[in-house]
Order: structure tokens, then C-alpha cells, then sequence
């Protein structure tokens, strides 16, 4: 922080300074009218609609009976267990295979930038595009890739019609998609790590596997908390890529709360689903603050 | 002997990468080639014939060229409010990264609200109707434009604070007004951050399909994604035609990433090493 005119305690002639400061508070207004009109406002009208029973037009009071349901209702909890599912292990294996893809293309390898860009560009492409297109593949038997499996004499499973398996398939769809993030976000990480460790640990005889374990990985740990914080809330608010592959189903067996949100928005249970709504907001409360909060104070351990 | 093992490797990853990220591709490609009959097969084949051209016509004029008003519909969306987003983000990132004000905290706040905190879908819809924006070009922007102004504040942010403050003080010294120093003088500075953005966002926003689905429903504000999903179920026995749609929409991204890969990269990956 530059030494402004502006710290320290107001007085008339800084108060001055302020109205006539070139850098006029006004900038603020027409981003804070629409973010606050079009986001603000409607999260507050939520934790008021959440306790309703609503039709747009009136609404009717009814207290916590909308989240009593969210508990009552075995559908309702399995789509927020499969939140959960989903981002821990979307999140989880973006970490793991990011950080490796990152490593081998940060390494002495050719073809790096043919590697990077094909890694890279499912990034871009539109999700629906993406989840027909894999429910195209995974069709149980005149999907590809079980046709695939059966030429080595594998009985590939029914990847989203069977319902222990639908949730993870759609999740690798997701890592699919979403690795070559977490890839860039690594070699970023790997590339700010100073040559002068490896050159420490190289002199100390270190493995190629200790170089690695006691170099790398704690020193690319501001990396993995942006993984980690990023891909763990999208996962928790991921609907777009469920919806276009098996809309929650089969049965209930891969909705997660975003889906559940949208079947009782189209039921007309607006009250309901602006409960579910709140519910996700307090699951990604509760999960990424604390989350966060240990990713920083290991950070400040280093 | 190293530099045989490295090539040995990257032989390796390249024929893992092409197996597991460029044959989904390609397979879109085959299909969009192929007619009706052997699409159906949905194998990895060769195309017997080549009637690419006849399924985009026949993709292009399905329910009464809706794909035409799509894509018209979707670079309306983006183009409006990337425009708004580079330009509201803009002045708010500077003010925020030049004045320290006792607002700053509750700013800086409400910036990281907004990428954690899920919108409320019905109200938000309640809230359109009554602003008569709901199902409309103009609602959809606006929205686009409020969800996705936290992302762009952080990036001018950041890059606010590295230009020398000495370049706008300058300017003002020179009696520049407020807003000529920001657009005459700050603005130009920020071109690669705006770039950065322009990329980000307009590929973030054309391939948005939740906020259209909720906020535009209705086939005369069709965009391309939702037309693709709904092309699903219509589509649902002519795979040829369903992976033509979706070649199509595949190359405005396509190429963005071939011209822009660098910006991309670099504001994705904003934030990642600070630490």
C-alpha cells in the first residue's frame, strides 16, 4: 500500500481529498447495482422463500418444513451424499492425475506442446457436447469403449445404467473434462519452483522419487489448494455435465443437489427447491471455508 | 541413454494421450460424416460416404433454422456481456486496487461471495419477472454479467497493481478528469489482462447451458447450447445429425483456442502460484 492520503483517521481536509479523489467511488456503481440487484438480492429472498411454500404469485409460511423434508426424504439425502461423492473424488483425482501430467510436461519429454494442448482443450469444449458424447461411448453394448473392452475379452459394466456406477462414471467424464485445469494450474505452480532445491537435493543424492516427495510436492502447494478449492466447489455445484449424461438417474441413483434443485424448480416446488438451494450453499459453507482455512495454515508452515 | 528413455517416454504418453483425449474427437468428426443408417451402429469406423454437407443442412434447418437463431442468440450474449463485464470490471478493479477505503474488505468480500456462493435459482426468477427481464436477451446479459464480474474483478485487480501509479498521478496532474484517466491513460495499459478476459468469458458464456435453461426458457431465445440439448431427444435415432450439432458448436471454442491458447492459460491459471 502506497503512503495515500487516505489512511489513518478521516479529518475535514482528508474527507476533501476523498470527494475530489481521482479515483471517484462511482466506478463501483454500475457493477454493485448489477451484482447486487441480480445476485445479491435473490440470496437474501432465498433464506426467506426457503421457509414457504411457494407458487411465485403468493407464499405461504411453513418454517424449517421444506429442510425437514430435504431429511426425510431417502432421495433427497442421496442427492446430497452424492454431492459430497462427486466432489471429493472429481477433486481428488484432478489433484492426483493434474499434478502427474503436470510433472511429465514440466520434464525434458517431446511433444510437449502437442501433449499440452490436447490435455488442455476438452477445458473449452461445451459440457452438454461432452456428456452425449459420452453417454454415446459408454453405451453398455454398443458403446465403444465396452466394445473395446470385449475385444481384449473384458465384460465392460454398464457404465450409467448401472446404478452403484452411474455417479463415478460421470465423474471421470468430469476429470475428463476438467484435468487439463488443473495441469495448467500445476506447470504454473512447478515452473515458479526455484531450480536452486533440485540443484540442494541433487547434491544431497536425492532420488529421482525424494526429489519428488520432498520437493515438489510441498512446494507446489499453493497449486493444489487452487485445485483443490477450485474443482471441490465445482464439483458441489455441478450440474450441467449430470444433466446432459443421466439427469439423476438411473432412479435417483447420480443426483446430486444442483440436479434436485432443477427437478423441483420444474415440479413447481419453488419453495423446495429454493431450500435445496440454501442447503447447497450451507454444504459449501461448511465444507470449503474449513477446507481453505487448512490449505493456508499448512501453506504457512513451509 | 536419458535422452533415449525421455523419448521413449513421451512416445508413450503421446499414444496414451491420443487414446484417451484426441479418439473422442475424432469419433465426434466420424460421426458428423456419416449418414443415418451407419451412425446408429455407433462404432469407430470409417464413413462409408461422406454427407457432412447434407447433415448440416439438414441440422441447420431443423425446426425452422433454429440452430441459425441460436448461434444469433448466443454471440448476442456473449458479445453484450463481455463488453460490460471488461468494461464494469475494469473501473471497479482499478478504484479497488488504487484507493484503500474501509469499503475495500467488504468489496474484496462480496468478490469471493460471488465465485463460492450457488445464485438462487427461483428467486432470482421471481425477481426477472418482476423486472419484466425474465425470458428476455437482456435479462440473460445482465446475469451473465452479475454471476460472472467477480472472476474479471480479480484479474484487473491484479493487474492494476503492477502498472506504476505514477502514470495515471501524471495524468491527473495534468488535469485530466477522473474518467478521461481511466479510459485515456489506465485502460490501454490493461489490454492483455482485457484480453485475458474477452477469451475467459466468451468461452465461459457461450458454453453456459444451467443459466439459459433456468433463465431463457422458450425456443424463440434458444442459444446453442440449450438447442444442442434439446436436439437430444429429437435427434434421438440420427446420431449423424446430434454429432454434427455438436461439431458445430465445438469449433467457436476451437478456434479461440488456437488463437488465444496463451491468454487462456494465463487466466485460468491467475492466482494458482501466488501463495
Amino acid at each position: 500500500m502506497s503512503a495515500s492520503t487516505m489512511a489513518g483517521t478521516p479529518n475535514r481536509a482528508e474527507t476533501r481529498a476523498i470527494k475530489r479523489s481521482p479515483y471517484p467511488g462511482w466506478f463501483f456503481t454500475p457493477a454493485a447495482i448489477i451484482y447486487s440487484v441480480l445476485f445479491l438480492v435473490p440470496t437474501f429472498a432465498s433464506l426467506y422463500f426457503s421457509l414457504t411454500r411457494w407458487t411465485l404469485f403468493d407464499s405461504e409460511f411453513i418454517g424449517l418444513e421444506n429442510f425437514a423434508q430435504f431429511l426425510r426424504e431417502p432421495f433427497l439425502i442421496k442427492g446430497l451424499v452424492n454431492t459430497v461423492i462427486y466432489a471429493a473424488v472429481t477433486s481428488g483425482l484432478k489433484v492426483v492425475v493434474g499434478l502427474l501430467l503436470a510433472v511429465m510436461l514440466t520434464s525434458q519429454i517431446v511433444g510437449r506442446g502437442y501433449l499440452r494442448s490436447v490435455i488442455f482443450f476438452p477445458v473449452l469444449v461445451s459440457t452438454v457436447g461432452v456428456g452425449i458424447t459420452f453417454t454415446v461411448l459408454m453405451h453398455p453394448t454398443q458403446g465403444m469403449i465396452n466394445e473395446t473392452l470385449a475385444l481384449f475379452g473384458i465384460a465392460g459394466p454398464g457404465w450409467l445404467t448401472d446404478p452403484n456406477l452411474a455417479l463415478y462414471s460421470v465423474a471421470l467424464v468430469d476429470v475428463w473434462k476438467g484435468v487439463g485445469l488443473a495441469t495448467v494450474i500445476y506447470i504454473a505452480g512447478l515452473v515458479a519452483i526455484p531450480q536452486d532445491y533440485y540443484e540442494a537435493a541433487r547434491i544431497d543424492g536425492a532420488t529421482p522419487w525424494q526429489n519428488f516427495w520432498y520437493v515438489t510436492l510441498p512446494l507446489c502447494r499453493p497449486a493444489t489448494s487452487t485445485v483443490i478449492t477450485l474443482s471441490f466447489i465445482g464439483g458441489l455445484r455441478t450440474f450441467d455435465l449430470i444433466w446432459a449424461m443421466t439427469k439423476g438417474g438411473p432412479g435417483f441413483a447420480s443426483d446430486t443437489i444442483a440436479s434436485v434443485i432443477y427437478k423441483q424448480y420444474q415440479a413447481g416446488f419453488y419453495g423446495l427447491s429454493t431450500a435445496g438451494n440454501v442447503v447447497l450453499f450451507i454444504l459449501i459453507a461448511l465444507l470449503v471455508v474449513p477446507l481453505t482455512m487448512f490449505l493456508n495454515r499448512k501453506q504457512g508452515h513451509e | 541413454m536419458k535422452k533415449r528413455t525421455s523419448i521413449l517416454g513421451g512416445a508413450a504418453a503421446i499414444a496414451a494421450t491420443f487414446v484417451v483425449f484426441v479418439i473422442p474427437f475424432i469419433f465426434i468428426i466420424l460421426m458428423a460424416f456419416k449418414d443415418r443408417q451407419q451412425s446408429a451402429l455407433r462404432d469407430f469406423s470409417w464413413p462409408t460416404g461422406f454427407h457432412f454437407w447434407e447433415n448440416v443442412v439438414e441440422v441447420v434447418k431443423t425446426r425452422n433454422w433454429m440452430m441459425i437463431t441460436a448461434f444469433i442468440n448466443s454471440s448476442i450474449i456473449t458479445v453484450v456481456s463481455v463488453t460490460l463485464l471488461v468494461i464494469f470490471a475494469a473501473m471497479v478493479g482499478y478504484v479497488l486496487a488504487r484507493r484503500k477505503t474501509r469499503w475495500n474488505g467488504l468489496i474484496e468480500f462480496l468478490v469471493l461471495a460471488g465465485l463460492m456462493v450457488p445464485p438462487a435459482v427461483v428467486p432470482t426468477i421471481w425477481l426477472l419477472q418482476g423486472l419484466k427481464l425474465f425470458g428476455t436477451l437482456h435479462g440473460m446479459i445482465l446475469i451473465e454479467v452479475a454471476y460472472n464480474l467477480p472472476f474479471s474483478i480479480i484479474l484487473y485487480r491484479a493487474f492494476v497493481a503492477t502498472i506504476p501509479r505514477d502514470l495515471d498521478e501524471a495524468a491527473i496532474i495534468d488535469g485530466a478528469r477522473p474518467l478521461d484517466v481511466f479510459f485515456r491513460v489506465v485502460l490501454p495499459l490493461l489490454w492483455p489482462v482485457t484480453v485475458t478476459n474477452i477469451v475467459v468469458q466468451s468461452v465461459g458464456i457461450f458454453n453456459d447451458f444451467t443459466n439459459p435453461l433456468y433463465y431463457l426458457p422458450g425456443n424463440a431465445n434458444a442459444t446453442v447450447q440449450l438447442t444442442l440439448y434439446n436436439f437430444q431427444s429429437q435427434f434421438s435415432t440420427a446420431y449423424n445429425l446430434l454429432f454434427t450439432n455438436i461439431l458445430l458448436i465445438t469449433i467457436p471454442p476451437l478456434l479461440v483456442f488456437m488463437f488465444f491458447n496463451r491468454q487462456i492459460v494465463a487466466g485460468m491459471t491467475a492466482g494458482a502460484v501466488k501463495g
